[in-house]
């Protein structure tokens, strides 16, 4: 058995080859403005017995015969944190223009969980922004507020507003690295209420591309006072998910 | 069996008295037109708390407004706040850009003071001199003795401002007729909503949501009960013959909260998109007054019974509002519902607390799958509502 599971998403579309117990190839490139194309260079002309398609473009992708299936990317991350983790409970997942947390049983079926809405307000694409208005990289961004022995508030969740908000701090002399660390605060006392709404149950795992930031990693763990656990690759549960699916859907005939 | 594999599918099956509605799209507003050249009264209203007997005791016409579509919001927008319910958005901008034909025909509006978003629009409105504007003064306390006691003078006032505005009697035999017809409505309804209990369902959503909006336009209330019995009665006979809408296997979700019109119908057609079914929904309009009737045979002071009947209305208005909970746990019940979606239009309070009454109803004591949802009337947020109503129906087990 060779299945694939596909995840496109905003900013990137994952791919991860499955053969029912091991990864065997996973890729991760940017969506840009040809998800299609992309996910055909991604397939690469490989015979897969069956692809499953998660995340925000699922549907195009089956509608022009790349996927035999689609999920959800909640019940993706949840099939894909449970393949890593399967004493998962709760799964956090911060992408690039949204974030979702869920809630698992003992089963590994989806119980409950929470979106967050139509703005990009603490997602990836957010950190992003903030990461520009200060003159860092993305990858920077959460090392430079790891070195910070104070934070200084935001008081916006907009991201533009909060662009504006950090330009202006800069402007008054404020040192970066603690707006850095004031900005990854906001992220996490807003995610962590969601969290908390949603239910919060150990194993507690942390998944996409932001589970990457060490600074969100370290913050989360104090502020909901439990052991985060982040996948080597967080950027690719989701396409795992669909993997798991499609492995799922060939067992069941 | 007829599977609901696509809405196209089901469409084809389609009973033919349900075809009769599609024309009461193009009808209802012509129909009134003429009623009206013929002299009769046309009073417009917005909610279900508004008492129509008082207007079919006239020999008036009482008919809904407009108020379920996307578009007027922007006129609505350059007076109103953007953070303000659409619905009443909606509303104000159809009413004042002249677009909502039983407005522009209405002889006068009635509204009432449901909630506070609405409460302000009626004062703007009545400035507007687009319309006669008349507000009632609602309690919202409905278990207390002085909220019944204000809304019987209420409705008294009303009953005295319609005679001397029009120069008419109403009388209380009148009322009486005026109930009994409406009690009459409100058991055609409840039997056609009641047929969805069945499983399969005969009824998709969109079916529901068709019918109990267009028939809110008619202007002859015979005619839209005569044409709810005959949609009842065929369909009560294709289903002995097997006709169905979806499969024993289709997942039954149950709507409540914020009225969903034409126009406002996006929940309902995603989750219908995604396969599953809204088989009841408990929203003004749906069921949440079918149940409510008066007992004919009561011969207290007649504005008294149709007080005690409004005050029942379960809204999220209400404080406290535990007959709403009661509902939803016998329809969850009755209609067999695999789980429930609470839709809050953005900016409405009520539904949205009360939302968490609910889920602790539908999650903690009937464990069952819930879903709320807050949203507007734009499709911005379509596909985000689409992801989150699929992964609902992938944590729905069946």
């Amino acid at each position: 058995m060779l299945v694939a599971g596909l995840d496109i998403g905003s900013r990137t579309i994952a791919l991860v080859e499955w053969d029912g117990e091991c990864i065997l190839r996973e890729e991760v490139i940017f969506t840009g403005t040809d998800p299609l194309g992309n996910s055909r260079k991604l397939i690469g002309g490989r015979c897969y017995d069956r692809i499953v398609a998660t995340g925000y473009g699922r549907h195009f992708i089956a509608n022009h015969d790349l996927a035999h299936n689609v999920i959800t990317e909640i019940k993706a991350y949840a099939l894909g944190a449970r393949q890593l983790f399967p004493g998962v409970h709760t799964v956090l997942d911060i992408g690039g223009q949204d974030s979702k947390v869920i809630s698992i049983n003992e089963c590994g079926n989806v119980i409950k969980f929470e979106m967050n809405d139509r703005c990009a307000a603490g997602t990836g694409r957010f950190l992003e922004n903030m990461a520009s208005a200060l003159g860092l990289s993305i990858e920077e961004l959460g090392m430079h507020a790891l070195s910070a022995n104070k934070s200084i508030p935001l008081s916006s969740m907009c991201t533009v507003f909060a662009e504006s908000e950090v330009v202006s701090l800069i402007g008054r002399g404020a040192d970066s690295h603690h707006v850095a660390l004031g900005i990854h605060n906001a992220v996490v006392s807003r995610v962590s209420a969601v969290v908390q709404r949603v239910g919060l149950l150990p194993q507690f795992v942390f998944a996409g591309g932001v589970a990457r930031n060490l600074c969100i990693r370290k913050l989360l763990a104090e502020e909901l006072c439990i052991e985060v656990y982040v996948p080597d690759k967080p950027q690719i549960v989701g396409a795992l998910g669909a993997a798991i699916q499609a492995q799922n859907d060939l067992q069941r005939g | 069996m007829v599977e609901l594999n696509t809405l196209d599918d089901y469409k084809q099956t389609r009973p033919q008295s349900l075809e009769a509605f599609e024309a009461l799209r193009r009808e209802n507003a012509s129909i009134l037109a003429s009623e009206k050249e013929k002299g009769r009264r046309i009073i417009g209203a917005y909610c279900t708390y508004f008492p129509r007997e008082l207007i079919l005791a006239m020999g008036g016409i009482s008919v809904g407004l407009c108020g379920t579509i996307d578009d007027p919001i922007a006129i609505a927008e350059k007076e109103l706040p953007r953070n303000l319910c659409p619905l009443i958005k909606s509303s104000y901008g159809l009413a004042i850009s002249g677009r909502c034909p039983y407005f522009v025909l209405a002889d006068m509006v009635i509204g009432e003071t449901t909630c506070d978003g609405k409460k302000k629009m009626f004062e703007l409105l009545a400035k507007k001199d687009v319309n006669n504007i008349y507000v009632m003064q609602l309690p919202q306390m409905p278990d207390e003795e002085a909220s019944l006691q204000l809304w019987i003078s209420e409705l008294r006032r009303l009953k005295t401002h319609l005679e001397n505005t029009f120069a008419v009697q109403i009388t209380d035999d009148a009322i009486r007729e005026a109930i009994r017809l409406t009690n009459e409505e409100a058991r055609a309804r409840q039997a056609m909503f009641d047929l969805n209990k069945r499983v399969p369902a005969v009824l998709s959503g969109m079916d529901l949501v068709n019918i109990t909006f267009l028939t809110g336009f008619q202007a002859d209330r015979h005619e839209s009960i005569r044409m709810v019995e005959a949609v009842a009665a065929e369909l009560e006979e294709k289903a002995q013959n097997g006709y169905a809408v979806g499969t024993i296997n289709t997942k039954r979700i149950l709507l409540t909260g914020t009225p969903v019109g034409i126009g406002s119908e996006k929940v309902v057609e995603l989750v219908e998109e995604a396969g599953a079914l809204v088989v009841a929904i408990e929203t003004c309009g749906g069921y949440k007054t079918v149940g409510l009737r008066i007992d004919e045979t009561d011969l207290r002071d007649p504005i008294v019974l149709l007080a005690e009947k409004y005050l029942k209305i379960p809204c999220s208005v209400m404080s406290p509002n535990v007959e709403r909970l009661a509902l939803l746990e016998r329809m969850i019940n009755d209609f067999k519902i695999d789980g429930v979606i609470d839709l809050t239009w953005q900016a409405c309070h009520t539904y949205n607390v009360e939302s968490y009454e609910v889920a602790r109803l539908v999650e903690d004591k009937l464990r069952k799958p819930f879903l709320h949802l807050e949203t507007d009337y734009s499709q911005s947020d379509r596909e985000t509502l689409r992801v989150r109503i699929e992964a609902f129906m992938e944590t729905i087990d069946k």
